[in-house]
């Protein structure tokens, strides 16, 4: 009895299984295949997919549509491929997310080891920021670059993805901080370290986690965001608006294989961050999310 | 004027007034423990004397000078706490190290402290480590490094004790009073653990609900306490209580009270004075320790009386055997030799040392001092 009910177990586990396997299997397949779909015809001079092979792997393979998207594809009138936007996005990614982590960091250290009167009110109406969806403040937001004279520019673009960006990455930082010890502050009081040298030399080192939260979170948001992009961007429009500008031409032959070209480019950075920093993305999140 | 001056400290979180008038003054190389159930203002206290802490009203001084809205790291102490709070990105070194750095002090006037810290606690081959790597008792060493290193007027110490295991934390108790009686520095020591006061202070100040309930040596702490929260917080198990009356026999003052049976029993007070407290009602305190067998007892002693009582349970703990028995209607527990011949539920003769009775009044709880 008991040998027949140990091997129906077996076989029943062994059966569950493969069907897990094989759903997981099958779900992988699907996520992949627009990447597939991209990546091989990205690959293909243009005629092969207007021949109706969207599927099939390249016959001649050519990289021309990459250099034709990276350098010489038409973006609205100018033939100047992404390169630009490209550079404009970088431009405006980088000291966005250093700037909004850094502040998000500081706000964070404040509210926990530097409480002050009304401190949670301070960090509710932050959080309150989370919510306040992108559309509302387009005017308001347009009224104050206009006034600081920062309309159509690229430092525009920054402050404008620090203000939105603040308010996740003080929750980040703020949640992480409530579970450090208030001893340690103290103890570095005592030994003598101001306000920034505590924080530099005591919590900076252990935030690694936290960081890697707040750098992917808003560098893929920020890289990301075309709304924002598309009305204050000006003349230095970022990536997200530019391949816009590709796909959505209206004038002369669709060109698919740049277009496939193009839009990978796009998403390439986000990519690349995830896979450097995705691991301990989980874990910070964890660690930010379950105390405080 | 002392070395540290506490006069008239009060502190007030809004409404709620969390101590009330603290007046101590520390001499130099003193160890003062303060001790008391949590919550009853001790750690604010200390937080106040580091400058964590604001204070409401009252002064502080340290060597004289005021140190009230003075900076922690300006005041010349050194703090050691209840989780050790060492840096944990540093190594153990960096660790000891960080506030002389902070101060200023070149490299090699804080390598030469640091090697001479690390030998007096022994943790020379642990300075390249990091906190995570170290046990509980090398945490320790290492926090009462951080705070010897920097030569300070004043040690401040949050219940440095209570995050070992218990065996380690006899060790450390003895490894701070051995460093005490080398360094003679000044030291104010927080803890809950009466112990810990008795045994590391030269004096104890006793706290309960924001008020110094008394401050004194530890004999005085312990054989004449001020009033009832301080005879019963400090000793373990707690001083004996029992409702008695005052009765005057032959001139002399007696504790009338209850044996087992209910039968009203007396014990001759030694202080005279209780005479005065003739018919009325007090409370009679009595560590276990003062009622023994009568082989047992204190020879010393000018006025042992004997009780012929039954006794309730018996607890042999190996090195004294505990013996509980009914007085007045209340559990009275003797602390008594290991070999003492006691059975429960058998009637035995106690010998209660009347020396070392006290009595409160029950309405003030203060001791009637006669």
């Amino acid at each position: 009895m008991s040998a027949a009910s140990q091997e129906t177990a077996v076989s029943t586990g062994r059966v569950t299984r493969t069907f897990i396997y094989l759903v997981l299997l099958l779900f992988a397949l699907y996520y992949l295949l627009p990447l597939y779909v991209m990546v091989v015809n990205s690959v293909k001079p243009l005629p092969e997919i207007t021949g109706g092979n969207m599927m099939s792997l390249p016959q001649t393979f050519t990289l021309e549509p990459w250099l034709s998207a990276w350098s010489t594809a038409q973006i609205g009138v100018e033939p100047t491929g992404l390169k630009p936007y490209f550079i404009n996005s970088i431009l405006m990614v980088v000291p966005a997310v250093a700037i909004s982590t850094v502040l998000g960091a500081l706000n964070g250290y404040v509210l926990t080891k530097w409480r002050f009167k009304y401190d949670g009110i301070v960090f509710g109406l932050l959080l309150f920021s989370c919510f306040i969806p992108f559309q509302i403040v387009l005017i308001p937001m347009a009224v104050v670059l206009g006034k600081l004279g920062l309309a159509g520019s690229v430092p525009g673009l920054v402050l404008v993805h620090v203000v939105y960006g603040l308010g996740f990455t003080t929750l980040y930082y703020r949640n992480y901080y409530a579970a450090f010890p208030t001893e340690l502050v103290r103890a570095a009081m005592i030994d003598g370290a101001g306000f920034f040298r505590i924080f530099w030399r005591i919590l900076l080192p252990v935030s690694g986690p936290i960081t890697v939260v707040s750098v992917i979170w808003q560098f893929t948001n920020i890289w990301n965001d075309f709304l924002f992009g598309v009305s204050f961007g000006g003349t230095r429009q970022p990536m997200t608006v530019a391949l816009n500008n590709l796909v959505q031409s209206s004038t002369g032959v669709k060109e698919y294989n740049v277009h496939f070209a193009g839009a990978i480019l796009a998403a390439l950075p986000t990519l690349l961050v995830y896979i450097v920093a995705g691991r301990y993305f989980v874990r910070g999140l964890m660690a930010g999310s379950v105390k405080g | 004027m002392g070395f540290l001056d506490i006069r008239n400290v009060t502190k007030a979180y809004g409404n709620v007034q969390v101590l009330h008038e603290v007046d101590i003054e520390v001499e130099e190389g003193e160890f003062l423990v303060l001790v008391g159930p949590s919550g009853c203002g001790k750690s604010t206290l200390l937080n106040m004397i580091a400058g964590l802490e604001s204070i409401t009203s009252g002064d502080i001084a340290i060597r004289g000078r005021p140190m009230n809205g003075v900076h922690p790291s300006k005041r010349n102490i050194a703090m050691v706490f209840q989780s050790y709070a060492l840096y944990p990105n540093m190594t153990v070194a960096q660790n000891i190290t960080f506030g002389l750095e902070m101060h200023g002090v070149p490299k090699s006037e804080r390598d030469k402290a640091l090697a001479e810290v690390a030998k007096l606690l022994q943790i020379d081959h642990l300075l390249a480590r990091k906190p995570g790597q170290l046990s509980g008792g090398q945490r320790q060493r290492v926090a009462m490094g951080r705070a010897l290193v920097r030569n300070p007027d004043v040690f401040l110490f949050d219940e440095p004790l209570s995050n070992l295991d218990a065996k380690l934390r006899v060790d450390m108790r003895t490894e701070i009073k051995k460093l005490h009686q080398k360094l003679k520095t000044t030291i104010v020591y927080v803890t809950h653990d009466q112990i810990e006061a008795m045994t590391l202070s030269t004096r104890i100040a006793v706290m309960f609900k924001g008020y110094v309930q008394q401050l004194g040596t530890p004999k005085e702490i312990y054989d004449q306490p001020a009033n009832l929260f301080v005879a019963t917080f400090m000793g373990s198990p707690a001083m004996n209580i029992l409702p008695a009356t005052v009765v005057t026999e032959n001139g002399a003052a007696h504790a009338e009270i209850t044996d087992a049976e209910g039968a009203p029993r007396r014990l001759r007070f030694s202080q005279q004075a209780m005479a005065q407290w003739a018919g009325r009602k007090v409370l009679l305190g009595i560590r276990p320790e003062a009622i023994t067998d009568p082989e047992g007892a204190d020879r010393k002693s000018g006025n042992i009386q004997q009780l012929r009582n039954r006794v309730t349970v018996t607890e042999p703990a190996g090195s004294d055997t505990f013996v509980t028995m009914t007085l007045s209607g209340k559990d009275v527990i003797a602390r008594m030799r290991a070999d003492a011949n006691v059975v429960p539920a058998q009637v035995f003769d106690f010998a209660i040392n009347m020396d070392k009775a006290v009595a409160f009044d029950p309405e003030t709880e203060a001791r009637i001092l006669a």
